[in-house]
């Protein structure tokens, strides 16, 4: 700025392309590493993948622009009122004449930049469905084989071997060697997620670490593991140790436990447990046979007794009738006088009904012939029939000579 | 996949217990409480085979340099711990 070689001074004047660049040279060589603070506005993302954007404060604003190759590392989405804290360097475009912030890095201010860009993620697969319970697929029953995306040599596959085998020793363990923090941590687990969907053994996915600080989890939040995670054939169990907020493979996976341990515990049933509950309902089935047999056999016998009961029926009616007869014998032997008394009252006026008796008092009777019936209207006889007359003694035969109704 | 195995075994445990709860109600006739009967014994030997079925082993799986899975037994590493 001390140089006076481009002072109004000068003799020569220059052309507008010296005078940008000389500029462009000045600002380059005064504004090449600097911070600033800044809320954004006019927020533009054109499909080169350069973010164009103005840079303001209360009183002054600044254009911007953040090249593909740098845009491609924010870990946020960058957007309108925003207040963000850009690294850079300022420089004139001169093809426009524009003053523009060239920034290399940015970081949303406020709330932490990863924390940003972790809401962000979130609320973007939120939106996507991801984390949809109806998506959740149930765990197997009793997986036969399940496959484990961690570090080898980490705590967690001790822990979940441990544990699993312990529960279930009839069970085989698939593990995917998978780098679970640092730099690429997220490409790999998300890589490994999908190796053991496509080795197609295991039946069922835990991934996960056992624990760390905020950083070291990092990997579990990333956008790839995330897809991996929804992409899988297989249910998926997040395990990674965490204290604090859940991570983005948490929510998206199929089921999530705070710990490998606890994930070892969701995966397999206690085998001893499932072994009992097999043989448990096995010897209930054997002892209710059992009892239904023998309960079907006694049902048998009182059928059976059902079955016989005419002829008990039979057998005690003829009892009680041969009761009743020596009863009712007994009795007529015992009454013989009074009742032949009695038969004697009776025939006696049985005698006096008789028409026979009547006939005694020196009436006939008097029936045709050959039908024998009683004639009781002259009227019914003709001159010249024949008739039979009855007398208290003996019978005759005689003629009608005349009929007088 | 295998899931179709397993499902059996969720099933076939719960078949299992249906047959046992009905055979209990005891409105089956003897006939089909005896059929009822052997398809519950099937079900026991299918479960208790299932239940051995696989071996307890530990793999690792790994991809070669043209990408082919290989698998490794880490049984060692096991046995050491125990």
């Amino acid at each position: 700025m001390t140089t006076s070689a481009f002072a109004s001074g000068s003799s020569r004047a220059l052309s507008v392309t010296d005078l940008a660049s000389l500029i462009q040279g000045q600002l380059e060589a005064d504004f090449d590493d600097i911070w600033v603070v800044g809320e954004l506005s006019g927020l533009r993302t054109p499909a080169s993948g350069h973010i164009y954007f103005t840079l303001k404060d209360d009183t002054s604003q600044l254009r911007g622009v953040m090249f593909r190759g740098y845009a491609r590392l924010l870990r946020f989405r960058p957007e309108d009122g925003l207040e963000v804290l850009i690294k850079g360097r300022v420089s004139l475009y001169s093809a426009r004449g524009d003053l523009q912030v060239y920034a290399a890095s940015m970081e949303p201010r406020g709330l932490g930049g990863q924390q940003l860009a972790l809401e962000q993620l979130k609320a973007k697969l939120a939106a996507e469905g991801l984390f949809a319970p109806e998506r959740k697929r149930p765990l197997p029953f009793f997986p036969r084989r399940v496959g484990v995306v961690t570090a080898l040599g980490g705590a967690a596959i001790q822990d979940i071997l441990t544990i699993l085998h312990g529960r279930c020793p009839y069970t085989q363990v698939i593990v995917r060697p998978t780098k679970v923090q640092g730099a690429g941590a997220g490409v790999e687990i998300a890589a490994s997620i999908n190796d053991l969907n496509e080795h197609g053994q295991v039946e069922v996915i835990i991934v996960g670490r056992g624990g760390g600080s905020r950083e070291d989890l990092y990997a579990f939040n990333e956008e790839v593991v995330a897809r991996a995670i929804a992409d899988s054939e297989l249910p998926v169990i997040a395990a990674v140790g965490h204290e604090i907020d859940l991570s983005i493979a948490d929510l998206v996976a199929d089921s999530r436990a705070p710990t490998p341990t606890a994930a070892a515990e969701m995966v397999v049933p206690v085998w001893a447990d499932l072994y009992d509950r097999v043989a448990g309902t096995a010897r209930v089935l054997t002892t209710v046979m059992e009892r239904t047999v023998t309960d079907r056999r006694r049902q048998a016998i009182r059928l059976e007794e059902r079955i016989r009961k005419p002829q008990h029926q039979v057998d005690a009616l003829r009892e009680r009738t041969q009761t009743a007869l020596s009863r009712l014998r007994s009795a007529f032997e015992r009454k013989n006088e009074g009742v032949r008394a009695r038969f004697e009252d009776l025939a006696a006026t049985l005698n006096s009904l008789s028409p026979l008796a009547v006939l005694g008092r020196g009436y006939s009777l008097t029936r045709t012939i050959p039908r024998n019936a009683v004639v009781r209207d002259a009227a019914t006889l003709r001159p010249g029939e024949r008739v039979r007359l009855t007398f208290a003694r003996g019978e005759a035969r005689a003629r009608v000579e005349e009929v007088t109704p | 996949m295998d899931t179709a195995t397993d499902k059996k075994f969720e099933d076939a445990l719960q078949d299992l217990e249906g047959i046992v709860e009905k055979l209990d109600a005891g409105t089956l006739s003897l006939e089909e409480s005896l059929q009822a009967f052997e398809e519950g014994v099937a079900l026991v030997r299918f479960l208790e085979e299932k239940l051995t079925e696989v071996e307890k082993r530990v793999e690792v799986l790994t991809r070669d340099n043209s990408g082919l899975f290989q698998t490794q037994s880490l049984e060692t590493d096991e046995e050491g711990e125990t």
